[in-house]
């Protein structure tokens, strides 16, 4: 009883205008950030390596490289503050975690693109 | 109304206007019945005494049933003395129900429960001693260490921390923001942390009267 009435209150923040994307796949995820009383939106574009949580409290994470330092940044999956998603590139992975990426660098670190019959056809 | 009685549902999270994220515990609070008033006349001071979770009449003894069936009222599981103004306890008669409704979001809140059961633990967990060093030949590791002195004083000070029970007692929260009322549906989102475990049963009364 009571974890559905939780279940009501967290469905409330549910979005559901995000287009599908899953681990493997490289994003652009644009992101509304706060400096001061100003609002603007900063792209961060990477690979995503994990899904984590359920309802209103998944999270994912996005892996890049920048000068040779890896960033990853974990983002809320329902948060009102992701502006828009794009998927820039399917991948293909055999695992829900990709942490062996970590410990990989340069071309040892790319992940196979995984293609749709529909999406060849274009 | 200065306060009511609840039931914890858990705790989750919500999406504030400006996107950050806030921890919220879920309460079921009310809807409460006034099962009896205390007047000046007869009680020496003013209160009311709420009624939460009906029972079924078998469960309470017989005495008992009779504080409820004299003002037709079911049995309650739980009752809780409220202290109103005297002016106030005019308007209030028994037998009317008290909602969530007496709360706005952005109002202070105390929150008090009965906080769960830890059993008996050492120094450590319960009075947050820093314990002795797991290695380099320590044969000792989660002790208090000493406890006094010597000769002088010859005994332990009062209020020293020891190892004992621990939970299982009446805490109270103080300073706690309420988030969001549902009349509708007599639920209480509060801002962070309550006492106790899920279906504990919490007084909620406004901070400040």
């Amino acid at each position: 009883m009571s974890e559905e009435i939780i279940r009501s209150i967290e469905s409330r923040y549910l979005r559901d205008d995000l287009p599908d994307f899953k681990v493997g796949d490289t994003v652009r995820v644009y992101f509304k950030i706060r400096e001061g009383d100003k609002e603007r939106i900063q792209p961060f574009e990477g690979v995503v390596i994990r899904f984590q949580g359920a309802m209103n409290r998944r999270t994912f994470t996005v892996r890049r490289i920048t000068g040779g330092l890896g960033v990853e940044r974990t983002f809320p999956y329902h948060s009102p503050r992701l502006e828009k998603i794009e998927v820039l590139r399917r991948g293909k992975v055999r695992r829900a975690k990709l942490y062996y990426l970590r410990e990989r660098m340069g071309k040892a670190a790319r992940v196979k693109e995984r293609f749709y019959a529909r999406e060849n056809k274009k | 109304m200065e306060g009511i009685l609840g039931r914890k549902l858990g705790m989750t999270q919500i999406f504030t206007e400006d996107g950050s994220v806030l921890p919220v515990t879920v309460i079921e609070a009310g809807p409460c019945v006034i099962v009896a008033k205390r007047t000046l006349e007869k009680d020496g001071y003013t209160s009311v005494q709420l009624g939460f979770l009906e029972q079924r009449p078998k469960a309470v003894t017989k005495p008992i049933l009779g504080h409820f069936q004299k003002r037709d009222l079911p049995p309650f599981k739980v009752l809780r003395e409220f202290e109103v103004s005297p002016q106030e306890l005019g308007e209030l008669r028994e037998g009317q129900e008290v909602t969530v409704s007496i709360f706005r979001p952005g109002e202070k809140v105390k929150v008090t429960g009965r906080s769960k059961g830890k059993g008996f633990q050492g120094v450590m967990k319960r009075h947050g001693f820093k314990g002795a060093r797991d290695s380099h030949g320590a044969r000792y590791h989660r002790t208090p260490g000493s406890i006094g002195q010597c000769t002088f004083p010859a005994r332990v000070f009062k209020g020293l921390g020891m190892p004992g029970h621990m939970g299982n007692r009446k805490v109270t929260v103080r300073g706690l923001e309420v988030i969001e009322v549902l009349p509708e549906r007599n639920l209480l989102l509060i801002k962070g942390s309550v006492p106790g475990p899920r279906k504990g049963v919490l007084v909620i009364r406004k901070e400040g009267r």
